[in-house]
C-alpha cells in the first residue's frame, strides 16, 4: 500500500480527535444533565479533575484504577479485531481472581517470588477459561457471544458471593456476625511493590509492557495476524486454509485471560484479600465494563488504549471527589461512559465515509483495477492487514 | 422439606409466581423480536428497562397515579429507542457495542436521579391484584391465571397481538422484508429508515413498560441495577423463541418458571445455597442458547445497517 504520508498524517489525526470529541460531546450532554440537577457543572468538572490529577496520590490513584481498565481494554483489542465482541469482562476479572487468590492462600509457606508470578498466572488461566467457554459456544454451536458472555458475567457474580460467603470466607468474618464477604489476607510477602506512600503498584507497569507485546503479538505474529483476518473476513480466511473455528476460540481465551489478570491484580495489588461489598460490581468496580469503554476510545490498538485507559481512570476516580465536593453521584460517570461509547462508534461513520472516498480516489487513479473489493468493511477499525 | 415443594398450596404459588414473573421478560422480549425481526440488535434493553422503571417509580410516588407511572415509562423508552434508532439506522453504528453504550446510559443515569432525587429506598403501593371476575373463582386455575395484576393481563394479551401484527397484517410483512431482505423490501419502496424508527421506538416503548412492570406491579421499589441482567435475557429469549412472540412466550415462562422454583426454594429453607439458586436460570439461558440457535435461522439481515446504493 503506498499512500502519501501526508494522507496517512491526516487520516491518524482525525483518527485521534473523533474519540476526543465524542468524550466532549459525552461531557456536554453530562454538563447539560448536572443543570437539571440544579448542580453547577462548572463546579463539578472542576471537582472531578482535582479529585482525578490534583495531587500525587489523585494521580496514583487514578493510574491504580488505570491498570484494570487497561488489562481488559488489551483482552477487548484482541476479541474485537477479531470480530468478537466480549462483554464478559466483569466474569473473568472475577474468576481470574478467585483462582488466583486460591493460590496465595494455600501456599502460604512458599516464598513471594514463587507464589505472585504463579497466582498471576493463574488468574490469567482463570480468565481463559471463563472466555474460552463462550468462545467455545460461539465456534461450535454458533451460540451469540455477547449474550453468552453477559450470562457468564451473572453466574461468575453468584459464583463469587457464595465462595466468598462460605467456602472461601476469611476465618475471622465466619466468626462475625456481620459476615462481611471477603477471604483472609494475603501474606506481606505476596503483595505486588507499591510506590510508598501511594497504592500505586507494580502491576500498573506490568500492564503497560504487555500493551506493547499485545501490540506485537497482534501485528508481528502470525496469530495476531490471523486473529484479524478472521475478524475482517472470516470467509476468506477459511478460504485460504484459517481455522477460523480455532480463531474465535482463541481470541475469547485471550480476551477473558487479560481480564483475569486484570482481576488477580486487584487482588494482589491493591486490596490484598478477594472482596465484595455484595453487588454485582462491588468487586470489579466495573472495570470489565469501562474497559471496553477504553478499549473502543483507544481505536482498539493496545497502545492507544493506554492513554484512554487513563482518561477513564481519572473519570472514575474524579467522580468520587465530585460526589464529596458538589453531592453528584459517581454513577454520573457510567452514564457518561455509556454516552462515550455511542458517540465514539456513532462517529466511525465519518471515518468509513472518509475512507470510501478514498479508495475512490485511488481507484480512479489506477484505471481499470477491480473495483469489487469493499475496503471500508475490512478497514472498519483502521487496521491494515499486512 | 423438598417434599414441602410438591404440597398443592406451593405447587400453586409457584406457578402463579411464575405466570406474574413472566411480565418484564415478556413485555421486553416481544419489543425486542420487532426490532429483531427488522434486522436490529437492540442490546440496550437493559438500560431501557432501568430508565422505564425508574421514571414509572418517581412519577407514581409523586402523583399517586400508576396509569401516568407507565405512560412516563413508555415514553421515556420510547425517546432512548428514538436515540437507539438515530444511532443504528442514521449513523449505521455497530449494533452490539452501540447497545451495551445505551445500557450503561441506563444503568449510570437511573441511579443518578434515584440516589439524587429519592437517596432512600421506598415502596410505592403498585398495581393491586385484579381478579377476573366468574375466571378468577376457579379451582386452582383462577388463582394461578387470573388473580394477577392488570400489567400481567396486559402483557400475555401482547403476544397474540404481536403474533398478529407480524404474520398478518401489511406492517407485519414490511418489518420481514426489512429484516429478511432490506434491498428487496426498498426496492419495491419500502423505507427501510421508517420500518426500523417503528420497531426499535416500540421495542423501547415496550421496554419501558418491562421496567414500570418490575418497579410498580411486581416488587414496588426502585433500586439501582434492579434489572440485573434481565434485559439481557429478554433478548437471549428472542433467540431462544425463534423469532416467533409465541416461541418467546415459551422462553419466557420457562424463565420465570425457573425463577420462582428458585424464590420458593428458598424461601421453604430448603439446603441449596441461594447464590447457586440464583445462578440457575443464567445457565439454563446459555444452554437454551446452545439448543435453540443451530435450530433457527436468524433474520438475515440481523445486524447489518442497510445502505441505499446510490
Amino acid at each position: 500500500m503506498s499512500k502519501p504520508s501526508q494522507e496517512n498524517w491526516y487520516a491518524k489525526l482525525i483518527d485521534i480527535a473523533l474519540p476526543i470529541f465524542a468524550t466532549l460531546a459525552a461531557l456536554i450532554v453530562g454538563a447539560v444533565m448536572l443543570l437539571l440537577l440544579n448542580v453547577n457543572p462548572i463546579e463539578a468538572y472542576a471537582a472531578l479533575w482535582e479529585g482525578a490529577f490534583g495531587s500525587q496520590n489523585a494521580l496514583a490513584e487514578t493510574l491504580v484504577k488505570a491498570t484494570p481498565l487497561l488489562l481488559v481494554g488489551l483482552g477487548i483489542c484482541i476479541s474485537f479485531r477479531g470480530d468478537v465482541i466480549n462483554i464478559g469482562g466483569e466474569g473473568q476479572m472475577i474468576v481470574g481472581a478467585i483462582i488466583g487468590t486460591q493460590v496465595g492462600l494455600r501456599m502460604v509457606d512458599s516464598p513471594g517470588w514463587l507464589v505472585v508470578p504463579l497466582a498471576l498466572l493463574a488468574g490469567f488461566a482463570g480468565g481463559a477459561l471463563w472466555g474460552g467457554i463462550p468462545g467455545l459456544l460461539k465456534a461450535y454451536f454458533n451460540v451469540n457471544e455477547i449474550l453468552s458472555t453477559v450470562m457468564m458475567n451473572a453466574i461468575a457474580v453468584q459464583l463469587m458471593t457464595f465462595l466468598l460467603r462460605g467456602p472461601m470466607i476469611d476465618p475471622a468474618q465466619a466468626e462475625l456476625a456481620s459476615k462481611i464477604p471477603q477471604t483472609a489476607r494475603l501474606m506481606e510477602n505476596f503483595r505486588l511493590p507499591r510506590w510508598i506512600p501511594t497504592r500505586l503498584h507494580l502491576g500498573a507497569l506490568i500492564a503497560v509492557v504487555l500493551a506493547v507485546l499485545v501490540y506485537i503479538l497482534l501485528w508481528r505474529t502470525t496469530w495476531g495476524y490471523r486473529i484479524r483476518s478472521v475478524g475482517q473476513n472470516p470467509d476468506a480466511s477459511a478460504y485460504a486454509g484459517i481455522q477460523v473455528k480455532n480463531y474465535i476460540v482463541l481470541a475469547l481465551v485471550l480476551s477473558g485471560a487479560f481480564a483475569g489478570l486484570a482481576g488477580v491484580m486487584q487482588v494482589y495489588g491493591v486490596n490484598y484479600r478477594m472482596i465484595t461489598d455484595g453487588s454485582g460490581s462491588g468487586f470489579t468496580g466495573r472495570a470489565g465494563f469501562n474497559g471496553i469503554v477504553a478499549a473502543l476510545f483507544g481505536q482498539l490498538h493496545p497502545l492507544g488504549t493506554i492513554p484512554a485507559s487513563i482518561l477513564f481512570g481519572a473519570l472514575l476516580v474524579g467522580a468520587n471527589k465530585m460526589q464529596r465536593v458538589v453531592q453528584v453521584p459517581s454513577a454520573l460517570v457510567i452514564a457518561l461512559n455509556g454516552l462515550v461509547v455511542v458517540f465514539v462508534v456513532s462517529s466511525e461513520i465519518w471515518r468509513r465515509k472518509r475512507q470510501r472516498r478514498r479508495l475512490a480516489a485511488e481507484m480512479a487513479l489506477q484505471e481499470g483495477a477491480p473495483g469489487e473489493s469493499d475496503g471500508s468493511e475490512a478497514a472498519h477499525y483502521g487496521g491494515e492487514v499486512d | 422439606m423438598i417434599s414441602d415443594l410438591f404440597s398443592m398450596t406451593v405447587l400453586v404459588g409457584i406457578l402463579a409466581s411464575g405466570i406474574r414473573l413472566a411480565t418484564p421478560y415478556l413485555y421486553a422480549a416481544i419489543g425486542e423480536t420487532f426490532g429483531q425481526r427488522s434486522g436490529v440488535l437492540n442490546l440496550g434493553v437493559e438500560g431501557q428497562m432501568l430508565l422505564g422503571a425508574f421514571t414509572a417509580f418517581y412519577v407514581a410516588i409523586q402523583t399517586g397515579n400508576l396509569w401516568l407511572g407507565v405512560l412516563s415509562a413508555m415514553i421515556v423508552g420510547a425517546v432512548m429507542g428514538l436515540a437507539m434508532a438515530f444511532v443504528t439506522v442514521n449513523l449505521q453504528a455497530v449494533q452490539g457495542i452501540s447497545g451495551i453504550g445505551f445500557y450503561l446510559f441506563g444503568l449510570g443515569l437511573s441511579d443518578l436521579l434515584f440516589q439524587r432525587v429519592l437517596g432512600t429506598v421506598e415502596t410505592v403501593k403498585g398495581f393491586p391484584k385484579f381478579n377476573l371476575p366468574v375466571l378468577s373463582d376457579l379451582p386452582i386455575v383462577g388463582e394461578i391465571f387470573f388473580q394477577q395484576n392488570i400489567l400481567v393481563y396486559i402483557s400475555f394479551a401482547l403476544v397474540p397481538l404481536a403474533w398478529f401484527v407480524l404474520n398478518k397484517t401489511t406492517l407485519g410483512l414490511k418489518i420481514r422484508a426489512v429484516g429478511e431482505n432490506p434491498e428487496a423490501a426498498d426496492s419495491l419502496g419500502v423505507s427501510v429508515a421508517r420500518i426500523r424508527y417503528l420497531t426499535i421506538i416500540l421495542g423501547g416503548t415496550l421496554s419501558g413498560i418491562a421496567g414500570a412492570s418490575l418497579s410498580i406491579a411486581l416488587l414496588n421499589v426502585f433500586q439501582q441495577n434492579m434489572t440485573s441482567g434481565l434485559g439481557f435475557i429478554a433478548v437471549a429469549l428472542v433467540y431462544f423463541g425463534a423469532w416467533r412472540p409465541f416461541g418467546v412466550l415459551g422462553g419466557a415462562l420457562l424463565f420465570s418458571l425457573v425463577n420462582s422454583l428458585q424464590l420458593w426454594v428458598q424461601v421453604l429453607g430448603i439446603p441449596i445455597p441461594s447464590d447457586i439458586a440464583v445462578m440457575m436460570p443464567y445457565i439454563l439461558t446459555i444452554l437454551v442458547l446452545v439448543i435453540s440457535v443451530s435450530r433457527v435461522r436468524a433474520p438475515s439481515a440481523l445486524t447489518k445497517p442497510f445502505k441505499r446504493e446510490e
